[in-house]
């Protein structure tokens, strides 16, 4: 079923809006001078309320949720969003209020800031946090940025940061964007930093490793602390992308595995739903040797009073316009305070659980070629399908047929024909034996009847798409032309 | 155990079936000092009843502009949002999804944006946007770093009355890069142009305007163009507010290369400044120097017309340390309710708007200076906000002003302007709202005089 675009459906004159006409009626020529005027009109669509909300609740019906069925997506952690959090953070008392407020006007704001960098501090092992960054990636370049004025401070200049050829793309990028130069190692057979490796790039110009643990092969890195070992010993700095901290909570910090710094992703660990791609919250975490350097402002409190405290000499500076993602901060302090030290553990037990629950059943059909210390995620390979013309991507697509959503695909790039499977602690046995059932009859299908699998998927509203057409005949916007 | 479905007998069956023991097996082989050795120190856990009834009273500390008439904008605007818009963001369909990889489960999400980034271009004039980036602030910083990285050059001529909040986020963005920044001096509010002119050269990557500026001036956009495009490959970079845009120049009007801006104003909330959204729009001839995400409608196997994401190869999931940005979460709910937004009121809704803020910022900035001790700070024309001098202390006035029930607006002190207010005006306001304050203000400022 093709939904036509808003504009198809647009009707002259027709509106959704109402708006009392104003007193003041001065003539808009006279504000403004003619050559400051706009002369061709945007082309809006003209439609009424109805029209709107039929268009959107009807192309709303075509994704996929994690109310509506398991969303195994690696690396992502879609659990469940608690319903209460989304009531909550819409109340006029936090959705009503500008930045640039006195601070007694916003009390209740900072008290929930305040808490949150504290909760998150203790949860990490480190001395204080900033939530400013927005999102995973830019809680990366803040923390590259303390580590670039950290050397700064110390009046040196090192030019490389260190990964292991497993990182998420946004280590690179990041590092990369900021000016530094990237230095990837490859991984042991186990899937962990080869410390000889290692060994081998470190010299005086290293300025920081970057490392995600448990790795992005659901691996722990069982030798942290010699890795921080190495870095520290030239100089350098410890980055944990803290994308895999749903793994550990409760059970290991951080600040205790020999990091300096990390970033929370708020909408992965904490429950704040990931909003289609956004918004996010990339708060950062540091020890007291760099907490001077942390974004400005942070959260303080004074004889019972929060304030926004600009103090730190040597301040990085801003990230965002204001303090970050507000919103996505009151639903990530009330998980924290619904759940509590206990219950921040049965998470860290069950995402663990389950993953390991689901790659034993799986991993005889789909082979897991690192699968020690596997924590909350594991990357299984579609390899074995090869033989049959069936790729990974094939895979992936039917099991859309079957209500699920893919797993991550083709990452890390280590493992060949890779499936990351994520299947988080909110879902149950009964769901998980759900997929476990669904692969096992995708790997007979693709034995028994390969072509079938490649006309996958023939549930969802639309079939596999042209993804090649896309690039080539690029339509990134509507053609008004076209329609008449 | 709240948000967690597996029972005390489904979890010891899941060990059996895994052959250990017991959750602490599976982490055998991480050694014992990296466990957490005392509590975290973290409160007693609450049930749904308590934490709802505290984050309420929480939210019951803070004065909302709901309460308080508001004056304040800088960046963040106190807009009229139709119901519609939240009932669509707060559908689950969209707000529970993740970034649309499975393009064939995910066409709501892909078609929203498909629709997003036709109005982006359409309101800009630009031929490509991109599906949204953290801010206005960090659009306009990845703006510099694209134009860099398209003609190879290093040095950034910026406009010193963009928002100053943009000038510190650039500065972050930039810092360790061998750029070179400088600032275009104000006169009269505006940006100096002869500046520009005596300063500009080959090594400039790109000019940065704002336009309406911090100050709510609206910039000569039409003079600057020919100065920047006498450069070779020098480019034109506007940031504007989108609430202008139907009534101010299109920057294609005024050949703009790449347009940014904070999104906020689209059917956003405040919530105290974040989230927000930035918009990030080019001439067609950039767009695979663009950073984010883009939307790209192609068709299935059985032709049927269908959207996904496209030229990923720009991006960091694909290209690692060779990406155009870092950028992967970016703000996609903040431009569906910038979307629903943009349909509901359509063009004559949003016409509307922009000419009631226009019309009412400039009653108000009458009223206000016909005040004894207030003076317009500068003559250039604006749109929705403005700057009067004020011979009392601002601080004081806004303090004042704000036991009367009012945020009265942004003192400029800390900005380099002493005794400088900054006022905006939207079309929530009545004008019997502005007589009001005016009155207020008034009453209030004449103490101060005795």
């Amino acid at each position: 079923m093709v939904t036509k675009t808003i504009f198809e459906k647009s009707v002259k004159n027709r509106t959704g809006f109402s708006l009392a006409n104003s007193k003041i009626k001065t003539d808009v020529k006279e504000l403004i001078p003619d050559k400051l005027r706009r002369k061709k009109q945007p082309n809006l669509p003209e439609v009424s309320e109805l029209d709107a909300l039929r268009h959107y609740i009807e192309i709303s019906a075509k994704n996929h949720f994690i109310e509506k069925g398991f969303y195994p997506l690696g690396s992502c952690t879609m659990k469940y969003n608690p319903q209460i959090n989304e009531m909550v953070c819409t109340l006029p008392g936090f959705t009503h209020i500008h930045p640039m407020q006195p601070e007694a006007s916003v009390q209740g704001a900072l008290e929930i800031m305040y808490e949150l960098q504290k909760d998150l501090a203790n949860i990490s092992g480190f001395s204080q946090v900033s939530l400013q960054p927005v999102a995973g990636a830019q809680g990366e370049f803040t923390g590259v940025n303390i580590i670039y004025n950290y050397h700064k401070s110390k009046s040196r200049d090192p030019k490389k940061i260190i990964m292991p050829d497993s990182s998420h793309g946004t280590n690179p990028a990041t590092t990369t964007m900021h000016g530094f130069e990237v230095v990837e190692i490859k991984s042991t057979d186990e899937g962990k930093v080869d410390l000889e490796a290692l060994k081998e790039v470190v010299d005086d110009d290293v300025a920081g490793f970057m490392l995600t643990n448990p790795n992005t092969l659901g691996v722990f890195e069982t030798q942290v602390k010699e890795i921080a070992d190495i870095i520290h010993s030239v100089g350098g700095l410890m980055y944990m992308d803290g994308a895999n901290m749903n793994a550990i909570l409760g059970y290991i910090r951080p600040g205790d595995m020999g990091f300096d710094i990390t970033h929370f992703n708020l909408h992965k660990t904490f429950s704040t739903p990931h909003g289609g791609g956004g918004p996010g919250n990339g708060g950062v975490g540091v020890t007291a040797e760099l907490e001077e350097f942390l974004p400005s402002p942070i959260i303080s409190k004074k004889e019972g009073k929060y304030y926004l405290d600009y103090s730190a000499e040597n301040s990085i500076g801003k990230v965002h316009s204001f303090f970050g993602n507000f919103a996505v901060m009151v639903k990530a302090y009330m998980y924290i305070k619904m759940l509590g030290e206990k219950g921040l553990k049965r998470v860290a037990e069950n995402a663990v659980i389950n993953s390991n629950y689901v790659m034993n059943q799986i991993k005889e059909y789909f082979p897991v070629p690192f699968h020690d210390d596997i924590m909350h995620e594991f990357v299984a390979s579609g390899k074995n399908y090869r033989e049959y013309g069936i790729k990974t991507l094939d895979i992936a697509k039917r099991l859309l047929d079957y209500g699920v959503h893919a797993p991550t695909i083709y990452f890390p790039l280590i493992v060949k024909e890779a499936l990351m499977i994520e299947p988080t602690e909110t879902e149950g046995k009964e769901t998980l034996d759900g997929f476990i059932e669904a692969m096992k009859i995708i790997s007979k299908e693709a034995k028994e009847n390969p072509e079938e699998l490649k006309k996958a998927p023939t549930k969802p509203p639309i079939a596999r798409l042209d993804e090649t057409e896309a690039i080539k005949n690029l339509d990134i916007k509507f053609d008004f032309n076209q329609e008449k | 155990m709240p948000f967690i479905s597996n029972t005390e007998e489904q979890i010891r069956k899941m060990l059996q079936t895994i052959g250990v023991s017991s959750f602490k097996e599976l982490l055998k082989n991480i050694p014992d000092e990296l466990f957490v050795k005392n509590n975290l120190g973290l409160d007693a856990p609450l049930s749904e009843i308590e934490i709802a009834k505290k984050v309420t009273q929480l939210s019951k500390k803070n004065i909302s502009t709901q309460e308080n008439i508001n004056f304040l904008g800088g960046g963040i605007y106190d807009h009229f949002i139709p119901a519609a818009v939240d009932y669509i963001t707060s559908r689950p369909e969209f707000y529970s999804a993740y970034t649309p990889y499975q393009a064939e489960v995910s066409q709501g999400t892909l078609q929203f944006i498909y629709e997003f980034q036709t109005m982006i271009c359409e309101l800009t004039g630009m031929d490509a946007a991109n599906a949204s980036m953290y801010d206005g602030a960090s659009a306009a910083a990845e703006a510099l770093l694209m134009a860099k990285h398209y003609n190879r050059k290093k040095k950034f001529l910026i406009a010193d009355t963009i928002h100053p909040l943009y000038k510190e986020v650039i500065k972050t963005y930039t810092s360790a890069l061998d750029v070179e920044i400088v600032y275009i001096p104000q006169e009269d509010g505006q940006v100096n142009i002869e500046f520009i002119k005596d300063n500009i050269d080959k090594d400039v990557a790109a000019v940065l305007v704002q336009s309406p500026n911090f100050f709510g001036i609206i910039e000569d956009m039409k003079k600057i163009d020919p100065i920047v495009h006498k450069q070779r490959r020098t480019l034109l970079i506007a940031a504007v507010d989108p609430i202008s845009l139907m009534l101010l120049n299109s920057p294609a009007e005024y050949n703009a290369d790449i347009v940014v801006g904070e999104g906020q104003a689209l059917g956003n909330h405040q919530n105290y400044g974040g989230p927000l959204f930035g918009f990030f729009a080019s001439k067609k001839k950039f767009v695979r120097k663009m950073p984010g995400r883009i939307i790209g409608a192609t068709h299935d196997t059985q032709d049927r017309r269908g959207y996904v994401m496209t030229l990923q190869t720009r991006e960091q999931h694909i290209r690692r340390d060779k990406a155009t940005s870092n950028i992967c979460t970016n703000e996609s709910l903040c431009a569906l309710a910038a979307t629903v937004y943009m349909v509901l009121l359509g063009k004559k809704g949003l016409r509307k708007v922009s000419e009631q803020c226009l019309q009412k910022s400039h009653y108000l900035f009458d009223k206000i200076n016909n005040i004894d001790g207030f003076e317009p700070a500068f003559s250039a024309p604006f749109f929705k906000e403005f700057v009067v001098r004020s011979d009392f202390e601002v601080d004081l006035v806004l303090r004042n002003m704000f036991e009367k029930g009012y945020f009265a607006g942004i003192d400029l002190t800390p900005y380099g302007y002493d005794d400088h207010l900054l006022i905006a005006v939207t079309e929530k306001r009545t004008k019997a709202e502005l007589d009001n304050f005016a009155k207020k203000l008034e009453e209030d400022t004449k103490k101060l005089y005795l």
